[in-house]
């Protein structure tokens, strides 16, 4: 259904050979009036056609870095670079490489859908008749097609989200940056914005992406980084960012009630406790296997019928680093 | 962005172009016919014919006025001023942008008015050009107070504060309905700090000849005043102030 685009365009081949990272963030800071320090000092690299997920709590600098890369925040100190090209003097080209997403719908609510994202091409020096080839595109991709000549105020809000994607991508940018672009979206319209995603990173689109749902970025992004307190905490591959978990907690659930855990002898690197008279749940230290955990039930004759990870991966991983309590 | 600006004009037609149409037809009907018949000529023109050039810039003036200001702090409002400022669009364009769609409005009521005012009286064109020179010039600048107005706006309340304690009573006091000559000395000193005053009497002079001021002066008053308020409101666009953090 979402084909866009189907082959990776040659600008991005260009960057790639430039090796010119998508986005180069160095000593970023920003003080508001008032004094509150939302960014301490950040740097970060985001390479060319990654998958890239920005991710922290509530308040923890997470808008005001994209804010800024977006040209909506002014930063107080540090440089921004976007494909190479430095948001202070060479702006109008950072800008150009740049298609965003924000959190909270941000269009002229009483415009028709399709002006809304033909007017965006107009800023961006896309010729009328390009923009009007491209909106069937990507309104067929989106499944807004039927709401073409619909005010933006009488979409739901799932569409209202794919009307701001297709604005996003019309100018055809080579870094898009997502705010939340998953929040308060039903899970069905959600896993297709997810494999849609896919397919434009999958097609040499740098994708950045906030999200709440860590299942998504786990899911989606080969690397993460976690912002607290307005400094980066952890920045990496999402996968060896995960080895970093000491521990992983799963649920299984029997076939029989059990009712002799506490006569069974220990077992070396789990600790396991009855949730139920049919369920467990096991902490498994990074050294030890699920195999070695499932053998040792079966042995003392418990059978497990199904497991699952008690929470994501990643969730531990970012509740591990950003937990002060 | 001037497509979009002329097409929200057109879009909200009866929002933009008719009310003030209605509204000087009404001041064209009761005190040009009804109790301008009584008053008699002034200098060697009728009393409507005298007001005539003060209604259209009156028009032109409160439509150029709001147009930007609305079309600015609705688009703060929604966000959607947020479009403009993640693209690539210069501070000078976009301002541009918001100031082609407010002359547009203004000039096109300020036509549509004069048109209406053909049917009560025909009206002479002695100096078409400084008449065209000074209704662009105004609606420029007033295009560009609104845009200023709209960026220091935090709520519907404060676009309205300016037209209704500012323009009205300077438009009205701007000889609008009443040669300044006609008012005792110290009024009439305290008039000419009245901005308003110049532009229509630039503007009657194009049509009637008649004018309480040197032309000279208020066109190149007019000039200036543009010059820095284009200046300002390119400052704070460029700045951010009261767009971006």
């Amino acid at each position: 259904m979402l084909l866009y685009p189907k082959s990776t365009p040659l600008r991005y081949y260009t960057l790639m050979l430039e090796n010119l990272p998508a986005i180069h963030i160095h000593q970023l800071t920003k003080t508001y009036p008032g004094g509150l320090q939302a960014l301490k000092g950040i740097d970060l690299t985001v390479r060319e056609g990654q998958f890239f997920a920005l991710l922290g709590p509530n308040g923890a600098g997470k808008s005001t870095t994209i804010s800024i890369l977006c040209s909506l925040v002014n930063k107080t100190g540090g440089t921004v670079s976007i494909c190479g090209h430095n948001i202070d003097t060479d702006w109008s080209k950072a800008k150009t490489c740049l298609g965003v997403v924000p959190q909270e719908f941000n269009f002229n609510i009483f415009e028709p859908c399709w002006q809304i994202v033909v007017n965006q091409a107009g800023y961006y020096g896309v010729p009328r008749d390009v923009a009007l080839k491209r909106l069937d595109v990507l309104f067929d991709q989106l499944g807004l097609s039927d709401k073409r000549n619909e005010q933006a105020k009488n979409l739901s809000g799932g569409f209202k989200r794919r009307l701001m994607i297709a604005r996003a991508l019309i100018h055809e940018p080579r870094v898009l940056i997502l705010d939340e672009p998953t929040a308060g979206v039903d899970i069905s319209l959600r896993r297709s914005m997810w494999q849609f995603l896919q397919e434009l990173n999958n097609g040499g689109m740098t994708i950045i992406l906030t999200t709440h749902y860590l299942e998504e970025a786990e899911a989606l992004c080969k690397e993460v980084a976690i912002i607290d307190h307005g400094k980066i905490v952890t920045h990496g591959n999402t996968q060896d960012l995960l080895q970093q978990l000491n521990a992983e907690s799963f649920i299984l659930y029997c076939t029989a009630p059990i009712d002799t855990l506490s006569a069974l002898p220990p077992i070396s690197g789990v600790a396991l406790r009855q949730l139920d008279p049919l369920c467990l749940e096991a902490d498994i230290d990074q050294n030890h296997t699920l195999t070695e955990l499932i053998t040792y039930l079966q042995i003392h004759g418990i059978t497990v019928g199904r497991i699952r990870n008690k929470a994501n991966r990643l969730e531990e991983l970012f509740l591990k680093l950003v937990n002060h309590d | 962005m001037t497509r979009k600006e002329t097409l929200r004009i057109f879009r909200i037609w009866t929002q933009t172009l008719l009310p003030s149409v209605i509204s000087t037809s009404l001041y064209f009907l009761i005190f040009g016919s009804f109790i301008g018949s009584r008053i008699g000529l002034i200098g060697e023109v009728t009393y409507l014919q005298f007001i005539i050039p003060g209604l259209v810039m009156m028009s032109v003036i409160t439509n150029a006025y709001s147009n930007v200001v609305a079309s600015v702090f609705s688009a703060k409002f929604q966000r959607n001023i947020e479009e403009l400022l993640v693209s690539p669009l210069t501070s000078t364009v976009i301002l541009l942008g918001y100031v082609v769609g407010g002359v547009m409005r203004g000039v096109i009521v300020g036509f549509l008015v004069f048109l209406v005012s053909l049917y009560f009286t025909a009206l002479p064109m002695t100096h078409p050009m400084i008449a065209i020179t000074t209704i662009i010039g105004t609606a420029i600048l007033f295009s560009l107070l609104g845009f200023v107005n709209a960026i220091f706006a935090r709520k519907f309340d404060d676009i309205a504060i300016v037209p209704t304690f500012i323009l009205t009573p300077l438009t009205y006091l701007g000889g609008l309905f009443y040669s300044i000559k006609d008012l005792p000395l110290i009024w009439q000193k305290i008039s000419f700090f009245n901005p308003i005053l110049y532009l229509v009497n630039s503007f009657r002079y194009g049509f009637l000849g008649i004018s309480d001021i040197s032309v000279s002066v208020a066109v190149i008053s007019m000039g200036v005043l543009i010059g820095i308020m284009w200046c300002v409101a390119l400052f704070l666009l460029h700045r951010g102030i009261g767009l971006r953090q």
